[in-house]
């Protein structure tokens, strides 16, 4: 797998549809990255897990089998927060944890990590983590460096992963709501943000956050992506379509009319 | 002094625990009459409370709480959606760059710069976790200090009239806005990153090696 820069991740990622593609992904992610390991670890509210990772198999087996899960101070750490965290901030005073580090380390485990923890729809989690051998100032550097764009890939990866495992509660955040809808709408018409926010009688800086929660809902890295996506799955109409269709179009029902 | 405090950890603070959220019934039952729930200890908490927040408070000299303002990430179930979508006239807005802000209290026993610092936290957070916004809960009179100060929250939508005007708004943040509020709260950059360093372990932000 070639190294994917941050903006060819994304774009591949928002249009996997199968979740082995996540693995390739991830190797290509890593390579760019120039770092030993990435993972993305899912653990639902009854501890059944599953992810994607660059991990040797034999150490992922053998965390499953030792159920390091109880112990994992990552793990256990990440679970109360949710800002990105460094592992030394971590607590890894008990004989357990340290047994583990040092278990984790000699199967290749970097002796640093950064992690992300995710707190998805209805009490779904998910940790996203890159780990490296290095010393303590280059990696407080390189993660400080790269700590936005490792937020967005790993808030990317897990609505993906919800996407894609619809058999499993909860569902994905998908559904766009009326104003990111409207929004979304008027944009792919052609409209300026500010003719949009005058449309909606909305201030441009809201319409900027809707805009930014519709790309996240989307797994889009820009505006221009968001809305190709929202076109593609028939999210908004535009053109013909739209102005044949009765009643679900911005402005004309009465909840738009109503907005101000 | 400023204090950022996950729920899981507030039973290290029990005396600023204990205090915020008898405050919190002052605050929201007994001036605002907000229909919240008040146990039998005086403790106004709500089920978000419960789902391990961040809290950011601010500790007074003599140990107790003089305001706070609790925090939940907008990609998981939040207090917004749940219970003010009516004041958000059709949006849902998450993303992994906005939390929401709820229950900022002040105390009534607490000076008048407690506001400020509060803002001030909601800032450092929202620069060292890279938040775009805050999607927050305001009531009358926290729009009028931060209007005051010049950092007024856009205002998606609103209920009641007066003091008891609840609204839905955003705050964004504008690094120019960080100068007014450090000198409404009184205090220095280097105490606000010093408290935040204190808390997290780490600095705001730190020079990338060359």
């Amino acid at each position: 797998m070639k190294a994917l820069k941050l903006d060819q991740f994304l774009h591949k990622l928002a249009q996997a549809d199968a979740l082995d593609q996540i693995q390739d992904l991830i190797l290509g992610l890593r390579d760019s990255l120039k770092v030993d390991h990435i993972v993305y670890h899912w653990v639902s509210a009854d501890g059944e897990q599953y992810g994607y990772g660059t991990y040797d198999k034999k150490w992922v087996q053998h965390y499953i089998d030792q159920e390091y899960l109880r112990i994992d101070p990552v793990v256990l750490g990440c679970f109360q927060r949710f800002h990105p965290v460094d592992w030394k901030r971590l607590d890894w005073s008990s004989r357990a944890a340290r047994a583990f580090q040092k278990d984790a380390i000699a199967s290749g485990v970097g002796n640093q990590g950064f992690s992300i923890p995710i707190r998805g729809p209805n009490g779904q989690f998910a940790l996203f983590t890159i780990s490296h051998t290095s010393d303590d100032d280059t990696w407080a550097a390189f993660t400080m460096s790269k700590q936005r764009d490792l937020i967005l890939i790993a808030h990317f990866l897990n609505q993906k992963a919800l996407e894609l495992e619809k058999g499993r509660a909860p569902e994905p955040i998908r559904a766009l709501s009326p104003r990111e809808t409207d929004a979304l709408t008027f944009l792919a018409m052609g409209y300026s943000r500010g003719q949009v926010s005058e449309m909606l009688s909305i201030s441009e800086h809201t319409l900027r956050a809707y805009i930014e929660s519709a790309r996240f809902k989307l797994g889009a890295l820009n505006t221009t992506h968001a809305v190709a996506r929202a076109l593609s799955e028939g999210l908004i109409l535009i053109g013909g379509a739209a102005r044949a269709a009765p009643g679900n179009w911005p402005g004309r029902d009465s909840r738009s009319n109503a907005a101000r | 002094m400023l204090r950022y405090i996950y729920g899981a950890d507030l039973n290290l603070y029990p005396n600023l625990r204990d205090t915020m959220f008898r405050d919190r019934a002052a605050q929201f039952r007994d001036r605002l009459k907000w229909e919240v729930t008040v146990d039998t200890d005086g403790f106004e908490r709500d089920e978000y409370d419960a789902m391990n927040p961040l809290y950011v408070i601010w500790e007074l000299p003599d140990g107790t709480h003089g305001g706070s303002m609790r925090f939940l990430p907008t990609s998981g179930r939040t207090m917004v959606q749940d219970h003010f979508s009516d004041l958000l006239n059709g949006a849902d807005i998450r993303s992994a760059q906005i939390w929401e802000c709820t229950r900022f209290c002040v105390a009534q026993r607490a000076g008048p710069r407690v506001a400020g610092a509060l803002m001030l936290a909601g800032g450092e957070l929202m620069r060292a976790f890279h938040l775009t916004r805050l999607l927050g809960v305001f009531d009358a009179r926290m729009v009028r200090i931060y209007n005051m100060i010049g950092a007024a929250p856009e205002v998606l939508g609103a209920m009641g009239e007066g003091r008891d005007k609840i609204s839905v708004g955003l705050w964004a943040f504008r690094p120019d806005d960080r100068v007014k509020v450090l000198r409404r709260a009184g205090l220095s950059s280097d105490l606000s990153e010093h408290w935040f360093t204190r808390s997290f372990g780490h600095p705001i932000s730190r020079p990338v090696a060359a």
